[in-house]
């Protein structure tokens, strides 16, 4: 199908974008890369009055570090994650995780900051953003906020924005030392979006754990930590009896949906697993950074 | 209708300026403004990869992207690689390994693989399938595909 009709747009600066937002009330839509707008335009699931494109935005793409954080700029396509040095050195659970976003013309076109802004709950970039406690940026006719991650994402499809909320970079800090990461997902096809996907991180120091991440995607309304999970690692050896318990706790603490692609029962199996898989992996790349 | 926009593109090395309306997909643009029919629509969302063609030398889906979006830039379509008695080294090892059953994919498949090619190191064949996990051939002859990749590739990391 066609789009219906809309007016556009081309902003040359995030002043003129937010203004035109504001002026055009909740009609409106940001389109950054676009890859999961405009198949809803197509279908008509979504009928704006008025598209303000920020591809013209200098400025708005960047990886940038910092003595703590990586920041990335919301404009930045995910080609460019994939290649870039700095976050395959700081944030290598990141290169790991993009590479299942979709495929290379969707990773040519697709930003960072369209991925959280849609909130998809199958999608890699939400739960990166939550394993690693990003903090968003976001610019509005009203003045600037910054939110946390897990502040963001309130439901399926729907992030903490409104009027002219303009999502502009994420600060993601960088792995402490001594961490080991791990990512594991299943999809039916590579790209696809996850049947489910867990990613963590264990900061080891003195042979013990001491922090734990543990994301999810796919298995839920959003992505989402698994807290409790967590708690139960922290100060103990990563050994079988105690994976068993986290794996446990994460399946407890999900709620998946049954659809077309995969039973609600299914899901919450494969999040177990994946789950011990990827602790394994990332207790074992600790170990090696302490060695 | 929302009023039109003109628009400035280069396509294949050629200038061409056109009032669109800014749905206007820049797959319809190529095909009814510009009469390239060799980029061909399948699902026109984004699923399929038919669509591919080069913006700036990455590979895109041409229907998920508006004409007006790509004014003033550069997009190469499968008319760009080579024409019947002058192919390029790709579309002759297409030819020359059947990685062609019906062709409805190929353009896609073409410009998926170029853009894969100047990306990837594409040291297996695995890395190949997975390159074109997003390009769909409803005649089911990937094989042929993979083959015709890897020969201008290099020789395959892994046996099969």
């Amino acid at each position: 199908m066609k789009p219906a009709s809309f007016d556009y747009i081309a902003a040359d600066s995030l002043d003129t974008a937010i203004a035109a937002l504001a002026a055009a009330g909740a009609d409106a839509k940001i389109i950054a890369g676009g890859q999961s707008l405009v198949p809803m335009l197509n279908f008509r699931l979504l009928r704006p009055s008025i598209l303000v494109d920020i591809n013209r935005i200098p400025g708005l793409a960047f990886i940038v570090e910092t003595d703590n954080d990586i920041r990335i700029g919301a404009l930045t396509r995910h080609h460019l994650l994939e290649m870039s040095p700095v976050i395959a050195r700081h944030l290598p659970v990141l290169s790991c995780a993009i590479t299942h976003v979709a495929h290379l013309a969707i990773r040519n076109r697709g930003t960072i900051g369209g991925s959280l802004s849609h909130g998809d709950p199958a999608a890699e970039l939400p739960m990166m953003a939550l394993l690693l406690d990003g903090e968003l940026h976001i610019a509005s006719a009203s003045g600037k906020r910054r939110v946390a991650a897990r502040d963001f994402f309130l439901d399926a499809l729907t992030v903490d924005l409104a009027g002219s909320d303009t999502v502009t970079e994420i600060a993601l800090p960088k792995l402490p030392p001594q961490t080991g990461w791990g990512f594991e997902e299943v999809a039916r096809r590579h790209g696809d979006f996850a049947l489910a996907a867990v990613a963590a991180t264990l900061t080891v120091s003195g042979g013990a754990i001491a922090q734990a991440r543990i994301a999810l995607t796919g298995v839920g309304a959003t992505a989402l930590r698994a807290a409790a999970a967590e708690a139960l690692l922290v100060g103990h050896v990563l050994e079988p009896g105690l994976i068993s318990r986290v794996i446990d706790a994460v399946r407890a603490a999900i709620e998946p949906e049954t659809d077309l692609h995969a039973s609600a029962d299914y899901r919450r199996h494969l999040a177990g697993v994946l789950t011990g898989r990827a602790l394994a992996a990332a207790w074992h790349r600790a170990a090696a950074s302490a060695a | 209708m929302n009023k039109t926009r003109h628009i400035a593109v280069n396509v294949n090395g050629d200038a061409f300026a056109a009032a669109v309306e800014p749905r206007l997909l820049l797959a319809d643009f190529l095909r009814q403004t510009l009469g390239l029919t060799g980029t061909h629509v399948g699902c026109e969302h984004g699923v399929c990869g038919a669509c591919t063609v080069l913006l700036d030398g990455d590979s895109v889906r041409s229907c998920l992207m508006f004409a007006v979006q790509a004014d003033g830039r550069n997009v190469e379509t499968v008319e760009s690689l080579g024409s019947i008695g002058r192919m390029n080294a790709l579309q002759q090892s297409f030819h020359e390994h059947h990685a062609l059953q019906c062709g409805f994919c190929t353009p896609g498949m073409l410009m998926t693989a170029t853009d894969l090619i100047r990306k990837y190191p594409l040291a297996t064949d695995d890395d190949i399938r997975e390159g074109l996990s997003g390009n769909l051939c409803r005649c089911t002859g990937y094989e042929h595909i993979v083959k015709a990749i890897r020969a201008v590739v290099g020789k395959s990391g892994d046996v099969r």
